[in-house]
C-alpha cells in the first residue's frame, strides 16, 4: 500500500475515509457511507442535480467541467437505456489520485455512481479501470458484491423501489480510453478510438444510449457534497470552483504523495511547504503543473492559484492535478523527449496530426537530445507541434503539442545546447536513452 | 428535410438540413479535399484535410462530420485552412517512401493530387522511415504498408459495402495497420473494391501491379463480359506487338448502373484474351481427319460450300444454328437474319439461362414494369426469389446491400438455400428446392399445397402491404410461374420486376430472336410480315428446332450442318460427340473448345472486349460495347457472319443496310482510336450523321433494329455517349399465352467461374483453386 501523506493545510473531503478501512462495507456505513445516497432517494433527481449545481464541481479529470450542468443536459425520456460512466482509466503521466479512492475508498465509487444514476434516470452503472489497474480491480469487485449483498445494488435498492446495478471492467492498456468516447468504445470490446462528436455522451454514448461519464474522483466526491451541501462545498474552494481536489505532488520534493487542497491553492506554497520544498535544497527548474500534457511552468512562473480559470490564466492548464516539480539537475530536452514518447506510443493512430506528428517529435527531439540537431531542428520541432494542435481528432494530439511547445518556448536554450553534435550538457544522455527506449 | 440557408466562402447556399457540409460544398462547386471521406460510407474524420472554419466556434471542423444549418457561415481555403492541409500532408509525407516513380498509383494518386494543389513540396523529413515488408494477402491483392495513409476506406468498403468484413485495423499509433482480419491472408470475395478505393498505392492488384504507368493506357469503358449484370468497366488498354492487350479492368466511370462496383471477373478475368491456347488461324479439317490451319479464304469458302451444299441438298429444316450468350445484339440480331434468310431456317437457339420470353408476354403492355438494375439502389422494398446473387449477380447484391444500408430498404428473400444476402433481408422465408411454384400462388393468395405457417404469413402480409415493390426472381421460376408471380405483383402498386438471366448478353440472345419460334422482339416467326418487308424475302413460317431437338435430329441424321457461334453445347448439354458425325459443323470460338474440336471448320473470333456494339443485361439496360482490345489473327463474329452470308450468294447490302444516310464529308470526322470510339461517335450523331461506311460496321445495323424492333428503339445518342438506356420491355410483340417447351438450363456460375471464359482465365483459376470462402462447387462447362 502507498504511504499515505498529510499536511495541515489539507482539506480532507474525498480524501476523508483514506487509511481508515473504509473498504469494508461496515467501517464504510460506520464512517456515514451510503447516507447520502439514501437522502438522495428521498429527495429525487431534481434535488440532486440542484445540489450539484451549486457545489461548482467541475470535472476532475481535467477538462473541469461542471458536472451538475453535464448531468442536465441527459434526455429525462430515452428510448435507450441510459448509463453511468465511471472514468477510471486514470492514465495521465503524473497522475495517482484515483488509484488512491479505487484503493482505500472503493465504495464511495458505487455510491457516488448510484446517486449520478438517480439523478439522471438510470439503472446501470459501469465502473472501467485503467487495465494497468487490473490488481484494483478485486478491491472494487469486493465492494461491488458486498453492496450487493447489502441489498445496496440490484432491484429495489434500499427498499425504494429502484433498480440500479454495476459492472466493473478493465481496460487492455491504453491512455486513448481515457478520453470519454474512446472509453465507451473500449468498454463495447471494439478497438479503443474516439467517437465522432456531436452527438456527446449525454445524447448518445454508451450503447447508443444516454451517458454520465465522470472522472472517479468527480464521482467519489458526489456523496459528501450530498452529505455537506452543495453551498458548503463551494465555499471551500475558490471563485467558479467548488471545494477540494486531489493534488499528486511528485518529482524532486521532500515529501511527494497526494494532498487533497482546497480549489486555488497556491502552486508554490504547495510546493515549498506542503510538499516540504525541493529534495537535497537543490534549486526549482521547472513545474509540469497538471499532468504531462499541461504547460510547462519555470520556477518564476508558480506564484498562482490552483484552480481552472487561474492555470488557464498563467497559460497552461489545471488538468489532472498531477504536478510533476523538476529541479535543475533535469535536462529539459530529455524530459521533452521522456513526454513525447509516451505520446508516441499511446496515440491510437486513427488520424493523421497525432499519428505522425507524434513519430516525427519523437524521432527529432530524440535526434537532438542525442546531439544530431542543427538550429533549424528547433524551429521544425515547433512547427510540428503547432501544426497539430486544434487540428487532431481527439485532445491527445493536442495533449502532445501543447507540452512541446512549451519546452521549446520556455527552455529553448537548452535545445540550442544540444546542437551541432554537442548532445546532453547533463551528460547522463546515453544511459537514460537505454533506459526508456 | 426542409432547406438550410448557410454562406460558404461569401456564397448563400441552400441545402436539405442535415446535409453534410462537404457533400452541399461539392454540390456547389465548392471541393473540399478529403482522404477518409467516401459517400456512402461511415465517417471517420481521420485524414483532416476537409476543415474549415465556422464562425463563432473556436477550433477548426472537418467538413464530413459537420451537418449544415441555418445560418452557417462557413470559410473553406483561408490561409489558416491551407496551412492546415499543408501540414498535414507534410505529416503523411513524413513515414511515406516517395517511391512515386515506380509505384502503379503514380499519376492517378489522392496524395500527389494534393500534394501538388498544396504544395507540401519541400521535404522537412530527415529522419529514418518507418518500414514494413509489402504482404501479398490473396491471389490479387497485394499490401504496401509504407504507402498507406490509413484511411480506412478499404476497412469500410469490405465491411460496410460487401458485408464480407476481411480487413480490420492492427497496432496502435504510427505503428498501425490495416489487416486481414484472417491473419495473413484475406478471406474474402477477392472483389478487388479495396484497391479501387485506395487513394494511394497502398493495395495493388496482382494483374496490374508494375506493369505499367496510368498514362501509358488508353482507358476505354465498355460493357463486363461476364455475368448478366452488365456492369460498365473501365479497361486499361496498352498497344503489344500483336495489337493491344487490356492489362487493367477497373471502375473509374462511377456513372455506370454499378455505381462504385465491380467484382472479381469485372476486374481481373480479362487475361483468357491472351491465354496460350487462343485461336488465331482458322482451321479447316483435312482428308486425314485433323484440324489444320488454313488461309482466311479457304476456311470462308469451305464453309460457305458446306453450309450452301446442305442447304441446297435438304432445305432449310436440315440447317441449325447455335448463337451465343456473350456475342453483341448486333451479332445476334445478324445470326439471325443470316439463318432466316440465307439459311432459310427456323432451326435456331442459343443456351437460354432464363425463361426471358415468358417475362416478355406477361409484361407486355405494361409500360415500365421492368426495372433497371439503378433502381435496385433505391427501392424501398425488394422481394427476392430464388437466385444467389452474390455468387450470380455481385453488382446485384451490391445494390441491395447499398439500399438497404443506405435508404433502409426491406428486403424480403425466398429461397431454397441459406444465401448471403439473408444478412440483409427484413425477413426471409426457406422454400423446398422445387416450391417456388407453389410460393407464387400463395403469394398470390392461393393457399394451395405451399406449407404455411405464421412467419410465412407474416411474410406475406408484409410483402403485400408494400408500395413500390421490386419484385426479381432467378431461373428457378419459369413460363407459367413468372405469369402467376408478375401477375401477383401487378397487384401491388408501383410494382418492378426483373428476371436474372446468367451472361453477359442472355438477354440480348433472347431479345435479338436466336429462338426457333420467336423473331426479334419476339415476333412469332408466323408473324414475320415486316421482317420479310425490310429484308426483302419471305422467312419460313413454321416454328424451328430447339436446341435439343438439333441435335436429337443430328443423332438421326437429318441435320446436315451446323452453325455454332460463340457456344460449347457439346459440353453445356453432353452432347455425344458421334451424334454429330453426319453433320457438317462451322464453329466461330476462341478456343478449341469441346464443340470447336468436333468442327469441319473453325473460325477464331474476337471476343467481347475486341469488339463493337451494344448488348442487354438481364435487366433490359441496354448498353455500348466498344473495342478495347486487338488481337492479330481473330474476327469479330460480326465480320465473319457478313462474309459467310457473301460467300453464300448474299449480298452484304441486304444483311447490313450500310452506306445509307451519309450526308456530309466524312474527311471532316477524324478516325476514332481505341478508346475514342464513343467521342467520335457522338460528333457524328449531333451533326446528324452515323458512321455507316462499311458492312463490318454493328451500327449500321443497329438502326434496322431500332425499326424493327420497337422495345430497342431508344434514345441514340444518349446510349452512344456510353450511357445505359432501358429496353422498352412492354413493346415486345409476342403472343401472350402461348405455351414454349422449357428450354432453361442455368449455368449456375459462382463468383469465380464463368463458363468458358472462367475455364480459359488463369486468374480465376488461381482464385478458386486457393479461395477458402467458395461455399457451393461451381459448373464450369462452358458458354
Amino acid at each position: 500500500m502507498p504511504r499515505l501523506v498529510s499536511h495541515p493545510d489539507e482539506v480532507k473531503i474525498v480524501s476523508r475515509r483514506f487509511g481508515q478501512g473504509a473498504t469494508d462495507i461496515d467501517k464504510y456505513i460506520e464512517l456515514d457511507g451510503y447516507k447520502a445516497a439514501q437522502t438522495a432517494i428521498e429527495k429525487g433527481p431534481e434535488w440532486i442535480i440542484q445540489v450539484m449545481k451549486a457545489s461548482g464541481l467541475r470535472g476532475r479529470g481535467g477538462a473541469g467541467f461542471p458536472t451538475g450542468l453535464k448531468w442536465s443536459f441527459v434526455p429525462k425520456q430515452s428510448e435507450r437505456p441510459k448509463y453511468v460512466l465511471v472514468n477510471g482509466d486514470e492514465s495521465e503521466p503524473g497522475t495517482c489520485k484515483d488509484h488512491l479512492i479505487f484503493l482505500y475508498d472503493p465504495h464511495a465509487v458505487i455510491e457516488g455512481a448510484m446517486i449520478a444514476g438517480l439523478a439522471i434516470g438510470s439503472k446501470q452503472g459501469f465502473i472501467y479501470l485503467r487495465g494497468e489497474y487490473r490488481y484494483l480491480l478485486k478491491i472494487m469487485e469486493k465492494a461491488v458484491s458486498d453492496a450487493y449483498a447489502k441489498g445496496f445494488l440490484g432491484k429495489n435498492i434500499f427498499g425504494s423501489g429502484i433498480d440500479f446495478d454495476v459492472v466493473t471492467q478493465t481496460g487492455a492498456g491504453a491512455y486513448e480510453v481515457g478520453e470519454e468516447s474512446a472509453l465507451m468504445e473500449s468498454l463495447e470490446g471494439k478497438r479503443g478510438v474516439p467517437r465522432i462528436k456531436p452527438p456527446f455522451p449525454a445524447v448518445v454514448g454508451l450503447y447508443g444510449g444516454p451517458t454520465v461519464i465522470n472522472n472517479a474522483e468527480t464521482i467519489a466526491s458526489v456523496p459528501h457534497i450530498l452529505m455537506m451541501g452543495g453551498e458548503a462545498y463551494a465555499k471551500v474552494g475558490s471563485e467558479r470552483n467548488g471545494g477540494t481536489r486531489l493534488f499528486g505532488i511528485s518529482g524532486h520534493v521532500e515529501k511527494p504523495g497526494v494532498y487533497e487542497l482546497p480549489m486555488g491553492y497556491n502552486l508554490k506554497k504547495a510546493i515549498y511547504e506542503v510538499a516540504g520544498g525541493i529534495r537535497g535544497g537543490k534549486n526549482l527548474k521547472a513545474v509540469v503543473p497538471g499532468g504531462s500534457s499541461t504547460t510547462v511552468l519555470t520556477a518564476d512562473e508558480i506564484e498562482v492559484g490552483l484552480d481552472f480559470d487561474q492555470m488557464g490564466k498563467a497559460g497552461t492548464m489545471l488538468g489532472s492535478g498531477g504536478i510533476v516539480v523538476l529541479d535543475e539537475t533535469v535536462c529539459m530536452v530529455e524530459f521533452a523527449l521522456r513526454t513525447i514518447q509516451f505520446y508516441q506510443h499511446e496515440s491510437c493512430g486513427w488520424c493523421i496530426p497525432c499519428r505522425e506528428g507524434t513519430d516525427w517529435l519523437k524521432k527529432s527531439i530524440g535526434r537532438l537530445h542525442a546531439g544530431g540537431a542543427v538550429d533549424k531542428d528547433i524551429d521544425n520541432i515547433r512547427y510540428l507541434a503547432e501544426n497539430m494542435l486544434g487540428r487532431t481528432f481527439c485532445p491527445l494530439g493536442d495533449a502532445a503539442a501543447m507540452p512541446t511547445i512549451g519546452f521549446v518556448k520556455k527552455f529553448r536554450k537548452e535545445f540550442e545546447d544540444h546542437l551541432n553534435g554537442k548532445g546532453c550538457p547533463y551528460g547522463h544522455a546515453q544511459e537514460r536513452e537505454a533506459a526508456l527506449v | 428535410m426542409a432547406d438550410v440557408t448557410f454562406t460558404v466562402d461569401g456564397k448563400k447556399l441552400t441545402a436539405p438540413a442535415g446535409t453534410l457540409l462537404i457533400d452541399a460544398c461539392k454540390a456547389a462547386g465548392i471541393e473540399i479535399p478529403a482522404f477518409c471521406y467516401y459517400p456512402g460510407l461511415s465517417l471517420q474524420g481521420a485524414c483532416r484535410m476537409c476543415m474549415v472554419r465556422l464562425e463563432k466556434v473556436p477550433k477548426l471542423q472537418t467538413a464530413c462530420t459537420t451537418p449544415v444549418a441555418e445560418g452557417m457561415v462557413v470559410h473553406t481555403e483561408t490561409e489558416e485552412i491551407t496551412q492546415g492541409r499543408k501540414a498535414t500532408l507534410q505529416l503523411l509525407l513524413g513515414n511515406h517512401p516517395l517511391d512515386c516513380p515506380v509505384c502503379d498509383k503514380g499519376g492517378e494518386c489522392e496524395l500527389q493530387d494534393m500534394t501538388f494543389k498544396y504544395g507540401a513540396g519541400e521535404s522537412m523529413y530527415v529522419e529514418t522511415k518507418n518500414h514494413r515488408e509489402e504482404q501479398q494477402w490473396s491471389p490479387v491483392v497485394y499490401f504496401d504498408r509504407p504507402r498507406c495513409i490509413l484511411c480506412y476506406r478499404c476497412v469500410r468498403v469490405c465491411g460496410e459495402g460487401m458485408d464480407v468484413w476481411a480487413l480490420g485495423v492492427e497496432n496502435r499509433g504510427s505503428s498501425s495497420v490495416i489487416a486481414p482480419n484472417g491473419g495473413d491472408h484475406l478471406d474474402c470475395e477477392e472483389c478487388g473494391m479495396c484497391i479501387d478505393i485506395c487513394p494511394v498505392g497502398a493495395l495493388t492488384s496482382d494483374t496490374y501491379r508494375y506493369q505499367t504507368r496510368p498514362w501509358e493506357m488508353n482507358h476505354v469503358g465498355t460493357v463486363c463480359a461476364h455475368c448478366g449484370d452488365g456492369c460498365k468497366t473501365t479497361l486499361g488498354v496498352r498497344t503489344t506487338a500483336d495489337g493491344s492487350e487490356i492489362i487493367r479492368g477497373n471502375n473509374r466511370d462511377k456513372s455506370g448502373i454499378n455505381g462504385d462496383f465491380l467484382c472479381i471477373k469485372g476486374r481481373y478475368a480479362f487475361d483468357f484474351a491472351n491465354h496460350a491456347e487462343r485461336l488465331t488461324k482458322p482451321l479447316v479439317r483435312q482428308a486425314d481427319g485433323k484440324l489444320a490451319p488454313v488461309s482466311w479464304e479457304e476456311a470462308l469458302d469451305f464453309a460457305a460450300q458446306g453450309l450452301r451444299e446442305a442447304r441446297d441438298a435438304k432445305g432449310g429444316k436440315a440447317v441449325g444454328v447455335i448463337g451465343s450468350n456473350r456475342t453483341t445484339n448486333e451479332e445476334n440480331y445478324l445470326l439471325q437474319k443470316f439463318a432466316r434468310t440465307v439459311l432459310g431456317t427456323n432451326n435456331i437457339d442459343h443456351h437460354r439461362t432464363a425463361d426471358y420470353a415468358a417475362f416478355a408476354a406477361v409484361l407486355k403492355g405494361n409500360s415500365g414494369r421492368e426495372a433497371s438494375l439503378r433502381d435496385f439502389a433505391t427501392a424501398p422494398a425488394i422481394l427476392l426469389l430464388g437466385n444467389d446473387p452474390t455468387e450470380q449477380h455481385p453488382a446485384l447484391a451490391w445494390q441491395i446491400r447499398t439500399n438497404v444500408r443506405l435508404n433502409k430498404a426491406r428486403l424480403y428473400v425466398a429461397n431454397h438455400e441459406d444465401i448471403k444476402l439473408r444478412q440483409q433481408a427484413k425477413a426471409a422465408v426457406t422454400l423446398p428446392q422445387t416450391g417456388y411454384a407453389q410460393f407464387v400462388e400463395y403469394l398470390a393468395g392461393k393457399d394451395g399445397e405451399f406449407k404455411s405457417d405464421d412467419a410465412t404469413a407474416a411474410f406475406r402480409d408484409a410483402v403485400k402491404k408494400e408500395e413500390r415493390l421490386l419484385i426479381v426472381f432467378g431461373s428457378e421460376l419459369r413460363g407459367r410461374e413468372i405469369q402467376s408471380l408478375v401477375e401477383f405483383g401487378l397487384s401491388l402498386p408501383d410494382v418492378k420486376f426483373a428476371c436474372l438471366g446468367d451472361y453477359a448478353n442472355s438477354r440480348g440472345a433472347a431479345d435479338m430472336g436466336l429462338l426457333p419460334d420467336l423473331l426479334p422482339g419476339y415476333v412469332p416467326v408466323g408473324k414475320a410480315g415486316q421482317f420479310a418487308g425490310e429484308y426483302g424475302s419471305s422467312l419460313p413460317a413454321e416454328p424451328g428446332l430447339d436446341l435439343v431437338q438439333m441435335f436429337d435430329a443430328a443423332g438421326r441424321g437429318e441435320l446436315a450442318a451446323l452453325y455454332v457461334v460463340g457456344a460449347n453445347p457439346v459440353a453445356r448439354y453432353g452432347v455425344d460427340a458421334a451424334t454429330l458425325k453426319n453433320t457438317f459443323l462451322v464453329v466461330q470460338d476462341m478456343f478449341l473448345t469441346e464443340t470447336a474440336v468436333l468442327a469441319d471448320v473453325v473460325f477464331p473470333a474476337a471476343n467481347f472486349y475486341e469488339k463493337s456494339g451494344t448488348a442487354t443485361n438481364t435487366y433490359g439496360d441496354l448498353q455500348l460495347v466498344k473495342k478495347a482490345a486487338d488481337k492479330s489473327g481473330v474476327r469479330a463474329d460480326f465480320e465473319l457472319i457478313v462474309r459467310l452470308a457473301e460467300k453464300m450468294g448474299a449480298s452484304p447490302k441486304s444483311m447490313v443496310p450500310f452506306g445509307r444516310g451519309v450526308r456530309a464529308d466524312i474527311g471532316q470526322t477524324r478516325g476514332a482510336q481505341s478508346g475514342e470510339a464513343d467521342r467520335h461517335a457522338v460528333w457524328l450523331a449531333a451533326n446528324d450523321l452515323e458512321l455507316k461506311l462499311s458492312p463490318f460496321d454493328p451500327f449500321a445495323i443497329f438502326d434496322e433494329i431500332q425499326r424493327l424492333v420497337p422495345a430497342y428503339n431508344v434514345p441514340r445518342l444518349n446510349l452512344l455517349a456510353g450511357n445505359d438506356e432501358h429496353v422498352k420491355s412492354e413493346l415486345a410483340q409476342i403472343d401472350t399465352g402461348a405455351t414454349r417447351r422449357d428450354m432453361v438450363l442455368p449455368a449456375n456460375d459462382g463468383l469465380y467461374t464463368s463458363g468458358t471464359l472462367g475455364n480459359y482465365s488463369a486468374k480465376l483459376k488461381e482464385v478458386l483453386a486457393s479461395n477458402t470462402t467458395v461455399t457451393k462447387p461451381a459448373e464450369t462447362a462452358a458458354d
